[in-house]
């Protein structure tokens, strides 16, 4: 947030929640930052009429007055980008947790606290890539600092479009205020330091976007291979409450093939912000070896805190993630909930009384959403390189009263490449992830099969089709069986059930809190699922050789198939081999039993 | 230009619980006033807009009798209760002052009745178990300190009961404690209300009580303040005075239809069901207020009950409810006509904090895995009782009616149990293994070997068996 104060300060003449109405504004502009009133509350300019100025207030209002002032900044809301972003927890506009407690001399959050995101006094350990008289264009790097888990690029920011450099700081350690670089170009010297500001509102330039193609690993079995994402990808989890949409997020957080994952608690609970903060530390980045709290940034702007800041914290997010791409990484922002972000947009709309559309919601409300997903994809980044970056995004719904009609799931829905619609029956039968295999979608799989060849050495999407035709099959015998009982089907079908329902509990279900299922990879994947399909092969000869389907389903061996996704990955080779022969032995005796 | 302590005569207009004023331009955005009649009445108020032509006001209370020669008194501040240890042992209104006849109390504060968010980041994680006694509770949806974990009820059921059991019954193993109950009643009968006070007494717990009380013919605005009263206090309890405090409070949804009627009589725009748009965010700034925080020894564990309308879960109450709290218990008619006590429906419950509240060193190192495999039987048994309606118990195949019979006992031995009877993790585990091994092992899919190795009744049997 810029401290640049205007002259002129107007003067406001009404307060209405996070309202706020001033006079005395002309010149200023549409969405410039302002400071309202004695304690200098943050704020932002919604509307314009005449010399009078519309400001919804990110902080609380309780004890403003007519006659306060309001000052300007000119400035847009604005991400702070640079080194000492990855570990840290942010509140909606960007500040520090940390340092509000500091602030506030205690647990609980006060007002108009001013807290820059980056620290202004840790030193980074610069290595220049650029000399006096190269030529640089935006996103060129510069040097680099290591940060956390990445080596983070300082890149001449989008705003220079052209430069000859002119002097360079040597090797060492600096704070992000010294200017490490200074550049000319035709508008003069200008100093660059290793962070620049960005408004949140505009997306960050890139040179071409490409079509997202490689598979975005989350170790979750029937996200990667029934309804897949991918890198640059986006993703809703629409769901009612205590279906799983937070678990599935932190899921992906947790163990995503990404570079940075950037987290945005957007009007949700206090303690899962809490229990991210107790977990990320004590996790480590299989890629980097490092505490995963040091690829990740969090943004917690809870249910109890300022509704308006929700509806920034969204795009800081998105802002801090498209940073981190147009380095050249993977990144993933997850974001729970987009419905209470929505609705901090509907509260606003109404309370500036425009006309309501679907269920109070604005007319705008689908360009909104989608201006948000298109901030996702794979890029080629700015600059004389030749990188690619991306960002995925993946958005939880929470439709009122579970219902996905409604106005958020259904307009989110024509904007994403997946879609992971939870279901609360699965849900109350702890069928977790509760992702129901009939409603929901991923674009992405045709895209894929050479991915899982190349990388497993299994055609997976093969045994995706395969699972999902004996799912399909299996869901319109339970219409029957719902009516005639399961015992009225033919042994034939009752075995198509039990083969569904082996498919199920061994590898839809998976236990985020079990120390080895809560991670799957695609190999674990794939040869439990071609070996779970074995068994309505292997099974299905009994059936016509007349062993009475209540034997087949005693069989030991079809628990230790239920089972097999428990087994770590060293072991999983080894335990598929003897559940295949213990298999086999069973078959074999109840074969000359019926003999 | 401050109209602070500054009185006015004259109001413009009455219009429900509205209060509008011309030329007042120096009053603040939610600053208390004190309203004045001529005939010696008192209102309170608080500013709703404020503004240099207009201001609005919205008054707690009934607005009957006021008119347009009331004087105004601007305070200054926001609305604030005077909190001390003496407030233990108490009875107040739903607006903080005290109704049993005793002296004021000594504030050693004075606090906002609306307190401010907790810090994310100086949350403390809450996994402290805390042992209830009930089985279904404690098995299925085990509570922890600083959890907030309502009651979903119907009228009719025993929510009552089933929350003064907690309160009786609970405690953490292993620790030593300084507990105290926060007791708020919203548009409640007095009935009810007797009925806590009684049991408060019968355990002991009185004299570490405070009681705040809005009862059905106390004004429906005070409804809106009774929550963030009561709170208020809870909060002093356990961040100043490191006590372990349990919070119930009933029934919310009066809360929620005081809240409706508020925004009506403000013609704002309604959202599902007339409630309004902002009903989300409400909620969450009260039951957010729950929780411990790190450094402080103290802790606010939240039991809210309310009813839901028509025993309908989607309902915008429970809806807004579920999506705001650490999860919720589900009584069920069903259950209850069927003579269970308590009339938990484990199904549609869930305790979202129960995962790092349990296992080794806090309950059992099987516990998890006998909960998820409960869930997923007793779901199964519940498939087939359905089906029974359908084709008769004659239809089922063996398998379902092994569920069938898996769901009565499940309902009758491990949900069932007396309203004073007190058991401990253990014995509800132990009754949870009773009742699973009548299922075949290729069954229990939620069970690792080492688990039914260690615990499952058939196979300790014949462990002991080969051992010998
Ligand atoms: N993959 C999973 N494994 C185990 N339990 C899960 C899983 N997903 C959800 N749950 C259970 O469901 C509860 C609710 O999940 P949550 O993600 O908080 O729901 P939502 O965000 O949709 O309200 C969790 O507290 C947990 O008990
Ligand atoms: N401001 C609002 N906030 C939340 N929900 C709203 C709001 N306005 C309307 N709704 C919801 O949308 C529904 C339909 O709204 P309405 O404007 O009456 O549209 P219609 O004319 O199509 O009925 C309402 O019943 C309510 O559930
Ligand atoms: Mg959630």
């Amino acid at each position: 947030m810029s401290e640049l104060v205007y002259e002129g300060k107007g003067v406001i003449v009404h307060i209405k929640g996070p309202v706020v109405e001033a006079e005395g504004m002309r010149g200023a502009k549409i969405r410039e930052v302002v400071y309202v009133g004695e304690e200098r509350l943050i704020g932002e300019i919604v509307r314009i009429e005449g010399d009078k100025a519309i400001i919804q207030v990110y902080e609380p209002t309780g004890g403003v007055k007519a006659g306060e002032p309001v000052e300007r900044t000119g400035e847009p809301l604005s991400a702070e980008l640079g080194p000492g972003l990855l570990g840290q927890v942010l509140d909606g506009l960007g500040r520090p947790l940390e340092v509000i407690a500091e602030k506030a001399g205690g647990p609980f959050i006060t007002r108009g606290i001013k807290a820059p995101t980056l620290p202004r006094d840790k030193k980074w350990q610069w290595t220049p890539l650029v000399k006096p008289g190269d030529d640089v264009v935006a996103g060129d790097v510069l040097g680099t600092v290591p940060e956390g888990s990445v080596t983070h690029k300082i890149m001449l920011p989008p705003t220079i479009e052209k430069a000859k450099v002119v002097e360079v700081l040597p090797e060492g350690d600096y704070t992000i205020e010294e200017p490490v670089v200074v550049v000319e170009h035709i508008g003069g010297k200008e100093e660059v330091k290793m962070y620049h500001k960005w408004p949140v509102r505009t997306p960050r330039p890139f040179r071409e976007k490409l079509a997202p193609v490689e598979l975005l690993v989350t170790g979750q079995r029937v996200i990667d291979t029934f309804f897949p994402i991918v890198k640059g990808g986006t993703s809703a989890v629409p769901g009612g409450f205590g279906t799983g949409k937070t678990v599935t997020l932190h899921q992906i957080s947790k163990w995503a093939d990404a570079d940075v994952v950037v987290y945005v608690g957007c009007g949700e609970r206090g303690n899962e912000m809490t229990d991210l903060l107790h977990t990320f530390p004590k996790l480590v980045d299989p890629k980097s070896g490092k505490p995963l709290l040091e690829r990740s940034v969090l943004i917690a702007n809870t249910s109890n805190m300022p509704v308006p800041a929700r509806e920034a914290s969204i795009f800081m997010g998105i802002t801090y993630a498209e940073y981190y791409r147009d380095m050249g990484l993977h990144v993933v922002l997850t974001a729970d909930s987009t419905s209470r972000w929505a609705e901090a947009l509907r509260e606003l709309s109404s309370r500036l009384e425009e006309i309501p559309s679907e269920r109070g919601y604005p007319a705008y409300l689908p360009d909104y959403i989608a201006s948000f997903y298109e901030r996702a994809g794979r890029i080629k980044v700015q600059g004389k390189r030749d990188e690619l970056g991306s960002v995925a995004v993946i958005g939880a719904v929470s439709p009122s009263g579970g219902d996905l009609n409604e106005p958020v799931t259904q307009h989110t829905m024509r904007y994403v490449g997946a879609f992971w619609a939870l279901d609360k029956d699965l849900a109350f039968k702890r069928h977790f992830p509760s992702i129901n295999w009939l409603r929901s979608f991923s674009k992405y799989t045709g895209g894929l099969r050479e991915w899982w060849i190349e990388n497993t050495g299994h055609d997976m999407m093969a045994y995706r089709d395969k699972a999902m035709a004996l799912l399909q099959r299996a869901s319109s015998l339970e219409e029957v069986a719902r009516v005639v009982g399961e015992a009225a089907l033919s042994d034939e079908n009752r075995l198509v059930l039990l083969s569904a329902e082996l498919i199920k509990e061994g590898f839809l279900v998976q236990n985020a809190y079990h120390e080895v299922d809560t991670y799957c990879s695609p190999k674990k994947q794939a040869l439990l699922l071609k070996t779970l399909l074995e068994f309505y092969d292997r099974a299905r000869p009994m059936i016509d050789a007349g062993v009475p389907i209540s034997r087949i389903a005693e069989m030991k061996s079809l628990g230790l198939l239920r089972r097999l996704k428990f087994v770590p990955e060293e072991e999983f080779e080894n335990a598929v081999k003897e559940a295949i022969a213990q298999l086999e032995a069973e078959i074999s005796s109840l074969l000359a039993e019926v003999r | 230009m401050s109209v602070y302590g500054l009185t006015y005569k004259g109001i413009d207009q009455v219009k429900g619980p509205l209060v509008i004023m011309r030329g007042v331009p120096g009053a603040a955005y939610e600053e208390v006033v004190r309203i004045y009649s001529e005939d010696g009445r008192e209102w309170f108020g608080q500013v709703l807009e404020a503004g240099r032509d207009k201001v609005v006001i919205q008054v707690l209370g009934d607005t009957e009798g006021l008119d347009s020669n009331a004087m105004v008194k601007f305070t200054g501040s926001t609305l604030k209760i005077p909190v001390s240890d003496e407030m233990l042992g108490r009875v107040f209104n739903g607006a903080g002052e005290p109704i049993d006849g005793g002296p004021k109390i000594r504030a050693d504060d004075f606090r906002d009745i609306n307190g401010a968010p907790i810090n994310p980041a100086k949350r403390d994680y809450p996994d402290e178990f805390i042992e209830t006694g009930i089985s279904a509770i404690d098995g299925m949806l085990s509570l922890v300190r600083g959890q907030k974990l309502p009651i979903f009820s119907e009228s009719g059921l025993p929510h009552n009961e089933v929350a003064a059991q907690v309160a009786r019954q609970a405690v953490v193993p292993g620790k030593a404690e300084r507990f105290s109950i926060v007791f708020a009643a919203i548009g409640l009968k007095y009935d009810d209300v007797l009925f806590f006070r009684r049991q408060f007494e019968e355990f002991g717990a009185l004299s570490r009580s405070v009681l705040f009380l809005n009862l059905a013919n106390d004004p429906v605005i005070e409804r809106i303040t009774t929550p963030r009263v009561a709170l208020t206090a809870a909060e002093y309890l356990a961040f100043d005075l490191g006590m372990d405090v349990l919070v119930i409070i009933t029934d919310m949804t009066n809360y929620c239809e005081a809240l409706r009627e508020l925004s009506s009589a403000r013609e704002e725009v309604p959202s599902r069901k007339g409630y309004p748009g902002y009903m989300y965010s409400d909620l969450a700034s009260i039951y957010e207020r729950a929780g411990r925080i790190i450094g402080r020894p103290g802790s606010i564990t939240f039991m809210p009950i309310l009813t839901m309308p028509g025993g309908d879960l989607t309902h915008p109450i429970p809806d807004l409810t579920g999506y705001i709290t650490e999860g919720q218990i589900f009584l069920d008619l069903d259950l209850h006509n069927r003579g269970i006590y308590p009339p938990i429906n484990v199904l549609p419950s869930l305790s979202r904090l129960m995962k790092d509240g349990i296992g080794p060193g806090k309950t059992r190192e099987d516990h998890k895995e006998v909960s998820d495999q409960l869930y997923a039987a007793y779901s199964q048994g519940t498939k087939a009782r359905e089906l029974v309606q359908i084709v008769g118990e004659a239809g089922l195949s063996p398998r379902e009616k092994l569920y069938l019979e898996f769901a009565r006992r499940f309902e009758r031995e491990f949900v069932a149990q007396g309203f004073r009877e007190r058991r401990s993790i253990e014995e509800t585990l132990d009754i949870a293994w009773d009742i699973l091994s009548i299922l075949p092992e290729a069954e229990l899919t939620r069970i690792s070997e080492k688990t039914l190795n260690k615990f499952h009744p058939k196979r300790r049997i014949a462990a002991r068996a080969e051992g010998e």
